[in-house]
């Protein structure tokens, strides 16, 4: 029966993009609240051109040489990143809007200039086809498994594996860097390591939604979390559970209108994030309208006097 | 001979127009960005455009630069605005709203564009070439609606010069004087879209951002004046435009976004290394310059303190080095010491000697 259900196209396209955003979203938790979300546009722009040198390197387009390969050049272009900026001539932002776009042309230039025998092209790169993922599938336990599932799944684990492990570090290192490190647990450290999984991360998810659409997966549902709850697991949890909504509605929603499904699932993050932001039970807009004018009906109670 | 023909080349000629006017609004607009710590603003701007190039293609059926360029403009605009509500209403911090809005916007983007290719419609042909451009295909009606873009915008931008300036370096203050400082930062994004909006046939949506940060950040090394900073700017800009172009044209089938990019970022490179007052490679130098002159001070102090010491006293070889450089300066001498029984000592000349004096008093009047 599981058989069945894994052959039919719906079930594992909403899966592979339920674990895309659960994934990214993993990461992305702590990329919002370090206030470093731009490093997820960054890093998933320039892993075009990691993709690229492990391919021209190993010839080999996805598995695990091409996610050390991915999570290699995320270290690469903020290293790129930091030198820039240590060089106190230009300011972080401007940093990265160096880095990356000159990361990503060189990319490109190398697909052009072996276009002819490269499988990728610069259409799947950006946008990626969650709708085939179903086409490319390897035997599990007797069944056929996609391709991408797997990978997610993977990286999913480890993701959640790092987080789980160091979890009170990286905790400490996101909101008190400097008492993290007055204790001992290297908080740059951590952040390479989480950098590092964020690349990797962007390349398992490349298949399916393509450079840019991941960054609505790692930052969105994360940024809506932390619009709903001031709890660092429940930021998670809401995260994933963000993921898996707008998996499911963005599917049938892109089956619907016959348009790009990770391109449907995206803008579901976005639909999420703005009922987060005008309906959410404490920092949102309108519960901040009601208070304010409950506030100001509320009569004034003198100073009482001592 | 292939010059000249390249040059009369009507492909040729039209993009190497559209580059340097791309190069001429994206410079000094990136300026005014990047002073005002909005460098992503511009990538966040550029991805945001994709929507309305989908919309107004949607709208009025072609694609008729003129109305891709109104729809750019309008999602653009709109998606900086909401970035910016986004950060005023809500806890969530600029870079988590910008990474919001971009991501979002072109998602929105490539749900139009996988609609209009699923109406197959007949025109709707190489409208993805907007994601990377395609510099081959411009027009020469679209040079025109490009330059009067540009000149508009850099005609408002003289206009408002003072207001522009105050705004971006002393916000403020230009506050206190009454300025209407959200209207004039709220325009000031506002032609950064402008800016994308002329880069779109050229570079794409996704390169926009580098030619919005790289010709400011160039010309940031090189002058510390707005003015001064704005055309240079415009000059990067012009000149990495037009050679990517070139290098695009004589490379048959390499993408002249990438290129022009590419230049632009490498002239970022020298003129960070290069640049006179702040370049690197003037820190080093005179870092070294620095740790010379000391040594030499010390060393005449020493010498001058001490009389003379004898040649056979274990040195290193920087201290060697300098006592050598020393000497052919004619500054110390190799002398007869008695107190030392004869052997080859090193003393000071009549020369060194006043030398040496300037350096104690320099160092005594420390010392006091």
């Amino acid at each position: 029966m599981i058989a069945e259900l894994l052959t039919m196209t719906a079930l594992p396209i909403i899966l592979v993009g339920a674990m895309v955003g659960i994934a990214s979203s993993a990461v992305g938790t702590f990329l919002v609240l370090r206030g470093n979300s731009m490093l997820s546009d960054a890093i998933s722009h320039s892993i075009v051109f990691g993709i690229v040198i492990v391919w021209l390197l190993t010839k080999q387009q996805s598995g695990p040489v091409q996610l050390i390969g991915a999570a290699l050049t995320g270290l690469l272009t903020v290293l790129l990143t930091e030198a820039l900026a240590s060089t106190k001539r230009v300011k972080q932002d401007t940093a990265i809007g160096l880095v990356f776009p000159a990361l990503f042309s060189i990319g490109v230039l190398l697909l052009n200039i072996y276009a002819h025998d490269v499988h990728i092209d610069t259409h799947t790169v950006l946008l990626g086809e969650i709708g085939f993922v179903w086409l490319d599938t390897i035997d599990l336990f007797g069944l056929p498994i996609p391709q991408a599932l797997v990978s997610m799944s993977v990286m999913t684990l480890l993701n959640y594996a790092f987080i789980g492990l160091f979890y009170k570090e990286l905790k400490l290192a996101t909101f008190d860097p400097a008492l993290a490190k007055t204790f001992g647990f290297m908080p740059s450290f951590l952040f390479y390591a989480l950098l590092m999984l964020t690349s990797s991360t962007a390349v398992a998810a490349f298949d399916a939604v393509g450079a840019v659409l991941f960054i609505a997966f790692a930052i969105v549902p994360a940024s809506a979390a932390y619009l709903l709850t001031d709890r660092l697991w429940m930021m998670f949890i809401i995260g994933a559970l963000i993921s898996i909504a707008s998996s499911i509605s963005g599917y049938y929603l892109a089956v619907l209108l016959n348009v790009s499904i990770g391109g449907m699932m995206a803008v579901m993050t976005g639909v999420f994030l703005t009922v987060a932001f005008l309906a959410g039970p404490r920092y949102g807009v309108i519960t901040q309208l009601v208070k304010r004018r409950r506030a100001r009906r509320a009569p004034v109670e003198p100073p009482s006097s001592i | 001979m292939a010059w000249l023909e390249l040059l009369s080349d009507y492909t040729f000629q039209n993009v190497v127009i559209g580059a340097s006017l791309l190069g001429l609004i994206s410079g000094p607009l990136g300026c005014f960005a990047v002073l005002r710590r909005q460098s992503l603003l511009g990538d966040a701007i550029s991805h945001a455009a994709l929507p309305g190039i989908c919309l107004s293609f949607i709208i009025t059926g072609s694609r008729d630069i003129g109305g891709i360029m109104i729809g750019s403009l309008i999602t653009g605009s709109a998606a900086a605005l909401i970035m910016l509500m986004l950060t005023r209403l809500s806890r969530l911090k600029t870079d988590a709203a910008l990474g919001a809005c971009l991501s979002i916007f072109f998602a929105v983007g490539i749900v139009l564009l996988t609609y209009i290719q699923g109406t197959n419609n007949a025109s709707q042909g190489g409208l993805e070439a907007f994601l990377f451009g395609q510099a081959a295909a411009t027009l020469r009606s679209d040079l025109w609606v490009m330059g009067s873009i540009t000149l508009v915008t850099l005609l408002v931008l003289a206009a408002f010069w003072k207001q522009a300036k105050l705004v971006t370096f002393d916000a403020q203050y230009a506050r206190t004087l009454g300025m209407p400082t959200t209207a004039i930062e709220a325009s000031l994004t506002a032609m950064v879209a402008l800016a994308v909006v002329v880069g779109l046939q050229m570079v794409g949506v996704i390169l926009m951002a580098a030619m919005i940060v790289a010709p400011a950040a160039a010309a940031r090394q090189w002058s510390r004046h707005l003015g001064g900073m704005l055309a240079i700017a415009a000059g990067v800009g012009i000149v990495s435009g037009v050679s990517g172009a070139t290098i695009s044209t004589l490379s048959r089938g390499l993408a002249t976004g990438p290129l022009i990019v590419l230049t632009a970022t490498a002239i970022v490179l020298i003129s960070l290394a290069l640049a006179p007052g702040r370049g690197l490679l003037w820190g080093v130098i005179k870092h070294y310059r620095q740790k010379a002159e000391l040594q030499k001070q010390q060393l005449l102090y020493a010498l001058y303190k001490h009389a003379t010491v004898p040649k056979r006293t274990p040195s290193t070889l920087g201290s060697r080095r300098m006592l050598n450089k020393l000497k052919q300066q004619g500054y110390i001498t190799r002398t007869q010491s008695s107190a030392h029984a004869g052997t080859d000592c090193w003393g000071l000349t009549a020369q060194g000697q006043e030398e040496a004096r300037k350096v104690v008093a320099a160092f005594e009047v420390l010392a006091s």
